[in-house]
């Protein structure tokens, strides 16, 4: 498969139609003692209209100079961070991508889908490398920490029951097998497991799914080293999990309407920020201490006709007071995708509007005083 | 937990299988509970009055008249006439006995009913019974012989029980903090909390969960609560917490609703017909609040308790009976097709025994603080008979007032709060009858002859959407047009300049509103646009014609002011699932706090009693407020101060924690470097490590711009 290529003449012309430039208020509510002052950020967003269907996951190279963006239509899709430009898109999947991740240099994308499989790509020329089969969907994948391994969580269908599997990645596609070099298996195998990372020096995997329990995993032997409090953890499915860039702590997002945020190590809740609707996707900023939680009101439960109702907005939190600091608007369905560019000073997020929306910060922002 | 398990345990031991075991088919026997405590201790205390001797349905009847064989009959027919009208004789149920040496009858009887309810309700209707001159009947329960024979020949003084004092059930009213009292109810809990608006947030008084079964409602002067459940209605109050104070026994009560001066509680219970073209049963039953006792009860088919008549819903329209205004309770009224009946608390029967007959009389209103009643009447005879708004003086029936009007489709009509006016709204059809238009009947009722002024609107062919009367004042709010964006228009009913007529203050033109909310003080009203508005909310003071803020609670269904008229409460009930809460705000429209709660059903403020302060006592504090509001300020003052503080505190705490966290991370960081490496194929990851490193960011801040016109001297 060849990586579709865009003339320069007709990039032009399509990256005006796609950066429709909107401007977007970014309202700040301050809320310090009693004054209650409203900080207006005018950021003008730029809206990236290239999939056709929902996106389901975003997520930005080391770099922070390429976004990939996955969507339930079958091409996962490569932006030039800075200016929204599409570069191109990675054809071969038959089925909705669920998820995908990036090697540390850049050279090797790896992508979850429903059509149960995960593929391995060149970034750059966007070929197709390798094909791993499974018996059901692939829905999260995640690089271990030097690209050897990789996690990829399988949904349950037909008997086969969700499983978490960890992949040798070979330097070189050619020696490149489909063996799995370690299985785990949830308790229970009739839940989703949306989300599986690895944790720090790629000793434990942190999982987390639809039977609301986020395990932590030895991956030397494949037991279950720790599982969230019942009394503490999320009440309702997890639907998402981001860990900071260091390993050391990450934040899952819930249906329950909470996001929290756990040690990594030791599974300990330090943190949770409540919101009024599901919480679809979250991120963290790696700059300031910032946490952003989207969502909204479920496609399906929408009725209202008054785009406010479903709040589809995502909603920046102060990590340590847990206070809503703001919100940005624009979506006109949930959010599913959120991702925040690694230097921090430009976020995007990705609807079921089929919509990826980039931010970047204006002055103001990095100004919020709490 | 462990109980369960236990039980599992013991059954295996004895080779029973639960699954085949039907907990509902288990009869203890009665008397024995095996220690089990029912849940409920209502059912528990009432089903054990019913069955003492088997012989409950039994009535005694003495003195009857001494009568030889031949008019045994007689009398026996004589009776059971009597008693068959009051209840069902059982077959052979009437025995009286003859003394056998005379054949003359003993002068009792004894009568069986079906039911012990019959037998008492025969006791207490014939007791007293004239049949003639010299045969009145005394009438006792069969039961209540063995009682009655037991007592002692000698009077003994009753013994004084000592006075124990009852709860305080104004305590709430002597808060320190003055403030306000509401109820919510969200899921199964039903909460009681202070309006803490200082702390902006609610204090938490007393919660339960599955409180009421249906809703709850505080006493119109806020002494109770009462809670609605299967076996009838029980009101709540007390000095600290909430406790039971009296249960009211009405199986599957629907409604209640109080007497102005809370001495009386009404429930209502209707039971669907089993047959859809019957009308629905209904049951009333008005009760004492503070004995428990149940005054009088109403029991009839729906059709007795409300007009009837087209869009009637299954039921009655409650409340069914009206109370006439002022804290004495003492008149209430029906309103039934083609009659208006009256009652009075004295002793619960109709004013001079009948119910006055006002042939097609639609609605009826109570004046809010005297016993008058208006009641209208549509057009009749295809408009050959005008309809008629009357105003009728209770209890002498004397109609005060009365006015024709022609060509009317529908009225409404609006007590002022202090019952000086009343407003009428007539709709009246155009010529062509196609469509109508409103215009107003204003009633002076405190000025002599009752003087009547019609008012109609700028621009006649308006809509009229809502209607208030600004509480004891003068002024009175319209909102009239059409919706999107209908006009606001304020009149008073007497001016420094007009003090005989009405004049219009001002109209605002344009507003998203569909409701109107005054404050209970008078003077500020929220212009409310609920529903299709989305929640549009307008603060707007009456005195200086001005909108004091804006704001907007998002779907907002209810608004309700506190009734010192502080602050007021706007919610979203579970009508929607999303954004359920309620939003309490300053009169001015400042937010003060919002709580998001799901599955939110019910707000209600706590209500005051009316102050005790004359008016012109209440004028003065109103000149002096300066003085008094100094303590309160001072009070705001360390209160917000203290919170201040702790909210720094509280900062700096959290912040240190995360701190630690965060070292913590970055030595672990550290400590896992080589082996990072080692991961990377001996990669030097250090790059990344400017992670925690500070990046200053630079940026131009604009903090303000003023513009300043310097004048030049001329």
């Amino acid at each position: 498969m060849t990586m579709e290529c865009v003339n320069p003449e007709g990039l032009r012309l399509d990256a005006r139609q796609l950066c429709m430039h909107i401007s977007c208020m970014l309202n700040l509510a301050q809320i310090q003692n009693s004054s209650h002052q409203t900080l207006e950020t005018r950021m003008t967003p730029i809206l990236m209209k290239g999939h056709e269907r929902p996106l389901t996951f975003l997520r930005y190279n080391r770099d922070g100079d390429l976004l990939f963006s996955c969507a339930k239509d079958h091409t996962p899709t490569l932006w030039l961070a800075h200016n929204g430009e599409r570069l191109g898109t990675y054809r071969g999947h038959n089925g909705a991508v669920s998820c995908c991740d990036v090697s540390r240099d850049s050279s090797r994308l790896i992508t979850g889908s429903a059509d149960q499989t995960a593929k391995l790509w060149d970034v750059k020329s966007g070929k197709q490398l390798f094909t791993f089969n499974f018996g059901s969907s692939a829905r999260s994948v995640d690089f271990s920490v030097g690209d050897h391994l990789a996690v990829i969580t399988t949904d349950h269908f037909m008997g086969v029951s969700s499983a978490i599997h960890v992949k040798r990645i070979a330097e070189d596609p050619q020696d490149q097998v489909g063996d799995s070099v370690l299985v785990l298996q949830s308790p229970d195998g009739k839940k989703k497991i949306n989300r599986a990372v690895w944790g720090p020096l790629n000793q434990t995997i942190v999982s987390g799914g639809e039977d609301t329990v986020i395990r932590i995993w030895d991956t030397e032997t494949g037991k279950l080293l720790k599982q969230s409090d019942v009394e503490v953890g999320h009440k309702e499915a997890i639907t998402s999990l981001c860990k900071a860039a260091d390993d050391s702590h990450f934040l899952t997002g819930s249906h329950d309407k909470t996001a929290k945020l756990w040690d990594m190590r030791s599974l300990t809740l330090i943190k949770s920020y409540t919101t009024v609707v599901p919480v679809n996707a979250v991120a963290m900023s790696p700059l300031l201490n910032h946490v952003v939680l989207g969502g909204g009101q479920d496609a399906s439960a929408v009725t209202t006709t008054d785009h406010r109702a479903g709040k589809f907005e995502a909603k920046f939190y102060d990590t340590i007071l847990e206070e809503e600091i703001g919100g940005v608007k624009g979506h006109f369905g949930p959010i599913n995708a959120l991702a925040f560019n690694p230097d921090g000073k430009s976020f995007s997020s990705g609807g079921e509007d089929g919509y990826v929306r980039l931010h970047h910060f204006d002055s103001n922002y990095f100004n919020i005083k709490i | 937990m462990a109980a369960v398990v236990d039980i599992d345990a013991l059954s295996a031991q004895l080779g029973v299988n639960w699954s085949e075991v039907n907990l509902d088919s288990i009869q203890l026997p009665p008397g024995n509970n095996f220690g089990i405590e029912s849940d409920d201790e209502a059912v528990y205390h009432d089903d054990q009055s019913e069955f003492d001797t088997g012989f409950g349905n039994i009535i005694v009847v003495d003195h009857l008249p001494v009568v030889p064989k031949e008019k045994f009959e007689k009398l026996e027919g004589v009776l059971k006439k009597i008693y068959n009208q009051l209840g069902v004789i059982k077959e052979n149920g009437l025995w009286m006995p003859v003394d056998p040496d005379t054949k003359m009858t003993l002068g009792y009887c004894f009568i069986e009913f079906n039911t012990p309810q019959e037998a008492q309700n025969a006791k207490e209707k014939s007791h007293g019974y004239k049949l003639d001159k010299t045969h009145i009947f005394a009438v006792n329960m069969f039961d209540d012989f063995d009682r009655l024979m037991n007592v002692r020949e000698e009077w003994e003084p009753p013994q004084a029980r000592p006075y124990v004092p009852g709860e305080n059930l104004q305590k709430w009213l002597t808060d320190e903090k003055a403030r306000d009292q509401l109820v919510i109810r969200s899921g199964p809990d039903t909460e009681v909390y202070w309006n803490d608006a200082r702390q902006k947030k609610p204090e938490p008084v007393h919660k339960r969960p599955y409180w009421t079964e249906s809703y709850v409602q505080w006493s119109p002067l806020g002494t109770y609560l009462v809670t609605l459940h299967k076996q009838g209605a029980a009101v709540w109050g007390g000095a600290d917490t909430f406790t039971r104070l009296m249960r009211y026994q009405h199986s599957m009560v629907k409604l209640v609703d109080f007497s102005p001066g809370e001495r009386y509680l009404v429930t209502y219970h209707s039971q669907e017909p089993s047959n859809p073209r019957d009308a629905s049963k209904v049951e009333i039953k008005v009760f004492d609040v503070r004995t428990g006792r149940m005054m009088r009860d109403f029991k009839g088919s729906a059709d007795e308790f409300s007009i009837g008549g087209p869009g009637g819903v299954a039921g009655a329209s409650w409340p069914v009976f009206r109370w006439a205004g002022g804290k004495d309770d003492k008149y209430f009224a029906k309103l039934s097709k083609n009659t208006i009946s009256v009652y009075e608390t004295e002793t619960f029967s109709l004013i001079d025994k009948k119910s006055m007959k006002v042939d097609n009389v639609v609605d009826i209103c109570w004046s809010p603080t005297d016993s008058i009643l208006s009641l209208f009447v549509p057009e009749q005879g295809g408009g050959n008979q005008p309809a008629k708004v009357a105003l009728v003086q209770i209890p002498s029936k004397v109609e005060l007032r009365q006015k024709n009007l022609f060509s009317v489709s529908d009225c409404k009509m609006y007590w002022q709060s202090s019952g000086e006016y009343l407003a009428v709204k007539v709709d009246r059809y155009t010529k062509t009858k196609k469509s109508t238009y409103s215009g107003f009947e204003l009633f002076r009722i405190k000025e002599r002859d009752i003087p009547i002024e019609v008012l109609e609107l700028d621009n006649k062919n308006d809509k009229i959407i809502a209607f208030a009367w600004e509480p004891k004042g003068h002024r009175f709010a319209v909102i009239h047009g059409d919706q999107p964006r209908p006009d606001v228009s304020f009149y008073s009913m007497k001016t420094a300049q007009n003090t005989g007529r009405v004049s219009k203050l001002a109209t605002l033109k344009a507003k998203q509103a569909n409701a109107l909310f005054w404050s209970p003080t008078g003077k500020y009203i929220i212009l409310a646009g609920l529903k299709g508005f989305n929640g549009q909310l307008e603060f707007f003071n009456v005195d200086e014609l001005e909108t004091m803020a804006t704001a907007e609670h998002f779907m907002a269904t209810d608004i309700e002011w506190d009734p010192t008229g502080r602050y007021v409460a706007t919610a979203v009930t579970s009508v929607h699932e999303m954004e359920n809460g309620f939003t309490i705000w300053s009169f001015n429209g400042n937010l003060v706090y919002r709580i998001l709660k799901d599955h939110f059903f019910q707000l209600a403020w706590r209500p005051r009693p009316p102050s005790f302060l004359t008016a012109e006592k209440e004028e003065e504090i109103a000149k002096n407020l300066k003085k008094y509001s100094k303590k309160y300020e001072a009070e705001d003052q360390d209160v917000s101060l203290l919170l201040s503080e702790q909210d720094r505190e509280k900062r700096r705490a959290l912040k240190e924690e995360w701190e630690k966290w965060v070292m913590q991370w970055k030595s672990l960081h550290e400590e896992e470097k080589l082996e990072r490496q080692d991961l990377r194929d001996g990669e030097v990851s250090d790059v990344e490590e400017d992670e925690y490193e500070a990046k200053e960011v630079e940026f131009e801040d604009l903090i303000d711009v003023t513009e300043e016109i310097v004048q030049e001297s001329m």
